[in-house]
């Protein structure tokens, strides 16, 4: 069977860690981190990058566009 | 299969909108207005329309939305996008022409030009945001905030005798002829926002087919306003929300 593997990059700079992203992936890829961008927000970050089935629900219910998803078929 | 081999281009599945631009969003954290606007710049994308769109941008949070999706657009005042709308429509009928409006703005000051508009069947899309509350003058009642629902108007809950009944307009809108597709719809998650976006591409459709006007309404979170994170406002709207405005279609003719 195809296995599928996906990967996500995160504009951190736009990013207002509003945590919808982390409760929309299915596979617990991502995470809020202590570490805050110029706006003062904890931006949304792969914390288990190896989990990611590149489905793009992060990206989907992201409101200010901040993640691009790709997916492969191995 | 490394993470950097999967970041090319010919991979991608996702992204944000071509045409919504680089500006920063004013909108707060988590807010439903910025998941709609994306579905508004893919869906004129789609339909090949970007240089042949006008937004009437409104009074409310989405006043700087013309700031943030790069398509032709007009600034009404409250609660008027309907009847500008209506005139940009009729002086340009090869444009696609949509409002985007609040509770407030079309179901409180412009309840006369929503009503009208669509009795008259406007050949326009109406994409209403429905976050039962006034977001962006500080969180005050709306017309279609629920009963028992706390606002900084109405701080011990709406009370019907005293403030009147959650305002279900679309279903009034439903009543006028000149609609013809009336539809609710929810960004809470991506399978709603999916079937939202077939939704709203019918809606721009119709208008170029000449068949009526559309309102697509999003049932929509104002986490600031409702005083909870992102998260536990999209579950209060989906337990509080939705019941008072029940999702899909209500008419399509
Ligand atoms: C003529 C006029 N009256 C009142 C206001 C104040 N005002 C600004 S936005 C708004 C309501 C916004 O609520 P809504 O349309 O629901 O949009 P939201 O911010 O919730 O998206 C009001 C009453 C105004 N700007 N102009
Ligand atoms: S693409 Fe799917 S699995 Fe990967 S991070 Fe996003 S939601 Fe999680
Ligand atoms: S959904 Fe978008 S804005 Fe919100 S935390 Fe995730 S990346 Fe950041
Ligand atoms: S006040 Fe409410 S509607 Fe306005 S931007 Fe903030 S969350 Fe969105
Ligand atoms: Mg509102």
């Amino acid at each position: 069977m195809a296995k599928i593997k996906g990967a996500v990059v995160i504009d951190k700079d736009r990013c207002k860690g509003c945590d919808l992203c982390v409760v929309a992936c299915p596979a617990d890829v991502l995470i809020l981190g202590q570490e805050v961008n110029g706006k003062g927000y904890n931006y949304a970050q792969v914390a288990n990058s190896d989990e990611c089935i590149g489905c793009a629900n992060c990206g989907y219910v992201c409101p200010d566009g901040c993640i691009t998803v790709y997916k492969v078929k191995l | 299969m490394d993470t950097l081999e999967i970041i090319k281009p010919e991979n991608k599945v996702y992204g944000k909108p071509r045409l919504m631009n680089d500006n920063p969003m004013h909108y707060c954290p988590g807010c439903s207005h910025g998941v709609v606007h994306k579905l508004i710049a893919e869906v004129v994308d789609d339909m090949g329309m970007a240089e042949k769109t006008i937004g009437i941008a409104p009074v409310g949070c989405a006043v700087f939305a013309y700031n943030y999706i790069d398509i032709d657009w007009i600034e009404a005042a409250h609660g008027r996008a309907p009847a500008v709308a209506t005139a940009a429509k009729r002086l340009n009928p090869d444009k696609m022409v949509f409002s985007y409006q609040g509770d407030g703005d079309l179901a409180a000051i412009g309840t006369a030009e929503t009503i009208h508009a669509c009795n008259r069947g406007e050949n326009i899309v109406i994409v209403f945001i429905n976050n039962a509350i006034y977001g962006m003058t500080g969180g005050q009642m709306a017309p279609t905030t629920l009963l028992g629902m706390k606002t900084s108007t109405c701080p011990y809950g709406r009370n019907e005798h005293l403030n009147g009944y959650p305002l279900k307009i679309s279903d009034l809108l439903v009543q006028l002829e000149g609609t013809c597709l009336v539809t609710r719809e929810t960004v809470h998650t991506a399978a709603a926002i999916k079937k939202a976006k077939k939704m709203l591409r019918k809606g721009f459709e119709n208008s170029m087919n000449g068949k009526g006007t559309s309102v697509i309404e999003f049932v929509s979170t104002c986490a600031s306003g409702w005083k909870m994170t992102p998260d536990q406002s999209n579950k209060w709207m989906m337990e509080n929300m939705v019941p008072m405005y029940p999702l899909g279609i209500l008419k399509d003719k």
